[in-house]
């Protein structure tokens, strides 16, 4: 495999604060690698580093290409979609899609309407930026981002501003990309983004890189526990109590069904024994 | 390295963006109005159209020229980086493949095209005016007088462009130009009086602090467009006249040039440092 990115002894510093410290990691060809951490922790900053966006100590490579010295040829390897979504808001998505293709020097006559088809744009292609909900906004970015079909991908907190539902699309739609190929780099403090798209998991702490590992082995280096909310009905709610509390599991009645807390790697087992218990489940969800 | 369709592409949307701007378009209409109506004024004060031709409204022109033109060089200039920086557009820019001089280009050029549009409609309107109601003698220092604003207009820009650059907020910057226009219009002449009168200047030295303020480097270039000499500034005028002779137009000239060039170097040096925040 190849390296797509490489950041080296990356720090940047605002004043007397070190926003990223000393930052070394690298990503391979069609990984997707999460930088993840609470808000504060130098996720933005690392990634506005790897586009060249921001003066810097120490290195940063795309695909060969130092940021620094041939940032331009570095950056039309990379589609950036921002946590902001801060577009000029009175061009509408033709115009803005128009002028962010002549900047990455999209062929003259390019057609569209594939791409947005495929982010279900196609029927806004008229409408001004700022009547866009932020769901559309969101895919909006990542058709740009898409343009001129870079290898790489950088995304800040890219569905920080999505509903649930909006979520869930634009997930789908990046683990898509991933299967097609796409270098990903993103940052989130979102655990199940970082777990349904990552390989791997760069845990950063005020601005310092604390655990490089795939989000399995990270969830068990930091013994995560997840809430598992089953809904059941009414009658089977006792049995699914006794049936779980017998197993040692940490259960408890909540609403409409049972909360377990659950050790990474165990939510199928809990499901596993209330099935064969023959206790119904009707729904569920992981918190 | 430069890559220029990248710059035309940005002039272009800064041209769109200038024709979207309310500021914009309501100094081009202020202009606009103010010199037709001074045009008006010095037509009809002659009594006759026919005796009053572009010499006499470029004289009045020269005031007001002052007056607005600064405001919107340095405060459009003012609001062009620090509000794209403040609204998150910049960062988005620069994300794509654009280096920093190409933006900055492409920004500049699109708003010294916009300023010179917007200050070539107020003078063609006003020019119209004469041309239909008074006579069409000195056309040349009348087009003259339009070079020279054009010059001050990106001269300002320049310097809007600088503070731009050099702060985060755009409330700051347009603060700062506003501050900046109001000392070099009002307190530019009183200061350098002031100066040389404590520190017991010379006339040259006089003539070298006054040449320190755009403002006055237009003042001088559009009077000598106008009158072939500067007595009407008084000794300072005279021994400009006497001292420089035909080289003072080109020295003006190429000082506000200078006006032009410093202040976009400046810039680029502090947005390389600075970065897109």
């Amino acid at each position: 495999m190849n390296e797509m990115i490489t950041v080296t002894n990356v720090t940047k510093r605002f004043g007397g604060l070190t926003a990223v410290d000393d930052l070394t990691f690298s990503v391979q060809a069609g990984e997707a690698v999460a930088l993840w951490g609470a808000n504060g922790a130098g996720k933005t900053t690392a990634l506005r580093c790897m586009l060249g966006l921001l003066p810097f100590e120490g290195q940063v490579n795309i695909a060969g290409s130092s940021i620094q010295k041939q940032g331009k040829k570095a950056r039309k390897l990379m589609g950036f979609v921002p946590q902001e979504l801060n577009f000029h808001d009175d061009m509408t998505v033709a115009e803005t899609l128009t002028f962010y293709a002549r900047l990455k020097k999209v062929p003259a006559g390019y057609d569209f309407m594939p791409l947005l088809n495929r982010l279900e744009l196609a029927s806004h292609i008229q409408k001004p930026v700022h009547d866009l909900s932020g769901g559309l906004k969101q895919r909006l970015a990542l058709a740009l981002a898409l343009l001129a079909d870079p290898p790489i991908l950088i995304l800040d907190e890219p569905t920080a501003n999505l509903d649930i539902r909006a979520r869930e699309d634009f997930l789908l739609l990046l683990h898509e990309l991933k299967v097609g190929g796409k270098t990903l780099a993103f940052s989130s403090h979102r655990l199940e983004e970082v777990t349904a798209l990552a390989d791997r998991v760069l845990l950063m702490e005020a601005g310092r890189l604390v655990i490089d590992a795939p989000p399995q082995e990270l969830e068990e280096r930091l013994g995560w526990e997840s809430t598992l909310h089953l809904y059941l009905p009414e009658p089977v709610i006792e049995p699914a109590l006794e049936t779980l509390t017998a197993y040692g599991m940490p259960v408890s009645r909540n609403g409409r069904g049972v909360r377990v807390q659950v050790k990474p790697g165990e939510k199928g087992k809990i499901l596993h024994i209330l099935h064969e218990a023959g206790i119904e489940i009707e729904d569920f969800t992981v918190e | 390295m430069v890559d220029f369709e990248n710059v035309y592409t940005l002039i272009q949307k800064e041209l769109r963006d200038a024709r979207h701007n309310r500021w914009f378009v309501l100094y081009t209409v202020a202009f606009a109005g103010l010199s037709l109506a001074l045009a008006w004024l010095a037509l009809s004060g002659t009594g006759n159209y026919g005796l009053a031709g572009f010499g006499r409204t470029s004289a009045s022109l020269i005031n007001l020229v002052l007056l607005i033109v600064p405001l919107m060089g340095l405060t459009i200039g003012a609001l062009s980086l620090a509000g794209e920086r403040e609204k998150g557009t910049l960062i988005y820019l620069m994300a794509q493949p654009v280096n920093q001089l190409e933006l900055l280009l492409g920004k500049f050029i699109g708003l010294a095209l916009a300023l010179i549009a917007s200050l070539g409609l107020g003078f063609g309107l006003t020019g119209l005016l004469i041309a239909v109601n008074g006579s069409g003698t000195e056309l040349s220092t009348y087009f003259f007088l339009l070079l020279l604003s054009c010059l001050l207009a990106v001269a300002s820009l320049s310097v809007g462009f600088l503070i731009s650059a050099t702060v985060t907020r755009s409330a700051t910057a347009v603060g700062i130009a506003l501050f900046l226009w109001l000392f070099l219009v009002f307190f530019g002449d009183l200061g350098v009086m002031g100066t040389a009168v404590v520190l017991q200047f010379n006339i040259n030295q006089l003539f070298a602090a006054a040449l320190a303020n755009p403002l006055q480097l237009f003042k001088l270039a559009s009077i000598l467009n106008l009158r072939q000499n500067l007595e009407v500034l008084g000794p300072a005028g005279v021994y400009a006249v006497r001292t420089y002779g035909d080289r003072l137009m080109p020295a003006l000239i190429g000082l506000l040039l200078l006006w032009v060039i410093l202040p976009f170097i400046l810039t680029t040096q502090i947005f390389k440092r600075k970065g897109v925040l």
